[in-house]
């Protein structure tokens, strides 16, 4: 976790009005938010922002939110999953209609980024909306053509809570050297002959890249995912130098 | 600036807090205890483990496991907020202050105005010592009456806890007396450079 590049914002980050402009319902659980943000300065893959909400009596709550659109794409695109006991998420997963506004500020974060500029392989292991900020790295990966391996792990409950599930298939039938790997831990559709378990160093061990490949490795989920997969590739001989993690715990809706 | 837009419709749940009064600008209270961190968590052997003040040129004082745990202990309960907006209260720390560190090593006060805490699997972050005496901070080797897991920064961690959380840097292996204020791991990467939640001090400039 040491090479990293250095980022040093000299002024403060200002909160910016964004605009809601579109609303994708990517899953039942989950829906984007595509957001018009005047001045946006750009972001890299995979860092995220901050939005705050206000009530009408002032009342202010915020939370982060990682970034899911390519650096490329027009509109700020976030991904929120609704967590029923949380205080942001279910307003923005829920109650939010075109054309409301709130604020946010960003983009945050420097370590946990990759640029289609990098040719090691990409390699990216998520779970359920963890896939968000690797999402933003595949996005950004196609708009920059860039062709050398990638590879995506992605655990979800099931075919329905796969969120991205056409872009993710659209992105893997360009041939340009991307491959993805759904395993479903739930429950699988009838015929389903993908990965059902959880994610562990076998399949990471049989689908994944070897560790003699160098692979940048950005691992986002759930934390016991997050640990147990970070665990896996270092027992399979990775770099935990190259070994970057986002952590998505059951609280920070 | 303008005054914010209203969320239409927003309500928020935690406006009738008892405890608003322990809750910082901008922060949110848990019951759990969320994990962050930039890497895997480090495995570290107790047989290997080693913890150490220095500076750019000495090494004061070295402690292994078992010398470490046979330091005074204290145990503190306090209120902890991580710049990702979640607060915890009343948690429940042991391990040996900042104060008690300086007297095992011998000295009678820090030799430099600043630290720069190391950590197993390379972590750093930047505390001034003022913030950490007078039982201000502590190296932790106990959360909840229970070993500290890894994956909140044991076998040891420290825990600063009037600063951001990620100044309570996991896995700490040497506290390094440094001449002047020099940025951490975070703190390069856009973070601020104190991390005073009560003055909301999330990123550079806040």
């Amino acid at each position: 976790m040491l090479a990293t590049e250095k980022v040093q914002p000299t002024r403060k980050l200002p909160w910016r009005t964004a605009t809601v402009r579109e609303i994708i319902e990517e899953t039942p659980r989950v829906r984007s938010l595509s957001l018009d943000i005047p001045d946006w300065p750009g972001h890299r893959p995979g860092q995220h922002v901050d939005i705050r909400l206000t009530s009408d009596d002032g009342y202010q709550a915020q939370r982060s939110y990682s970034i899911a659109s390519a650096p490329e794409a027009a509109e700020l695109l976030v991904t929120v999953e609704r967590i029923e006991e949380g205080e942001v998420s279910p307003y923005l997963s829920s109650e939010v209609i075109v054309g409301d506004k709130f604020e946010l500020r960003g983009p945050i974060g420097g370590h946990f980024v990759w640029s289609a500029f990098m040719t090691e392989p990409l390699f990216l292991v998520a779970g359920g909306s963890g896939v968000a900020p690797l999402m933003a790295m595949l996005r950004h990966r196609a708009a920059a053509g860039n062709k050398n391996p990638a590879l995506l792990v992605y655990s979800s409950r099931s075919f329905d809570d796969i969120i991205y599930r056409k872009e993710l298939a659209a992105l893997a039938a360009r041939s340009d050297g991307l491959k993805v790997v759904h395993t479903l831990t739930r429950q699988q559709p009838a015929g389903w002959t993908g990965e059902k378990k959880r994610i562990d160093p076998e399949m990471l061990s049989r689908v994944g890249f070897s560790p003699k490949e160098q692979p940048r490795i950005f691992i986002c989920g759930p934390t016991q995912l997050v640990e147990s997969a970070a665990r896996a590739l270092i027992e399979l001989g990775h770099d935990a130098g190259l070994i970057k993690t986002e952590r998505f715990g059951p609280t920070g809706a | 600036m303008s005054e914010p837009p209203v969320s239409r419709g927003f309500r928020g749940k935690q406006r009738s807090s008892d405890h608003a009064a322990r809750t910082p600008p901008g922060q949110h209270l848990v019951n759990d205890f969320p994990v962050l961190s930039a890497g895997p968590t480090p495995r570290i052997d107790l047989v290997k483990w080693r913890f150490a003040l220095t500076d750019g040129h000495n090494k004061f004082a070295e402690w292994d496991w078992e010398q470490f745990n046979a330091l005074p202990q204290t145990k503190i309960k306090t209120d902890i907020h991580c710049v990702t907006t979640w607060s915890k209260l009343d948690t429940e720390w042991r391990g040996v202050t900042f104060d008690d560190l300086l007297a095992a090593a011998g000295l009678d006060e820090a030799p430099t105005p600043f630290a720069l805490m190391h950590c197993y699997g390379g972590y750093t972050t930047n505390v001034p010592v003022e913030d950490m005496l007078e039982g201000k901070a502590m190296v932790a080797t106990r959360f909840a009456g229970e070993e500290l897991d890894p994956e909140h920064g044991g076998p040891a961690r420290l825990v600063v806890p009037h600063l951001y959380f990620w100044k309570s840097a996991k896995w700490i292996q040497r506290i390094e007396f440094t001449e002047t204020d020099t940025p951490g791991f975070w703190e390069e990467l856009g973070y601020h450079i104190y991390g005073d939640p009560w003055r909301e001090q999330r990123y550079a400039g806040d």
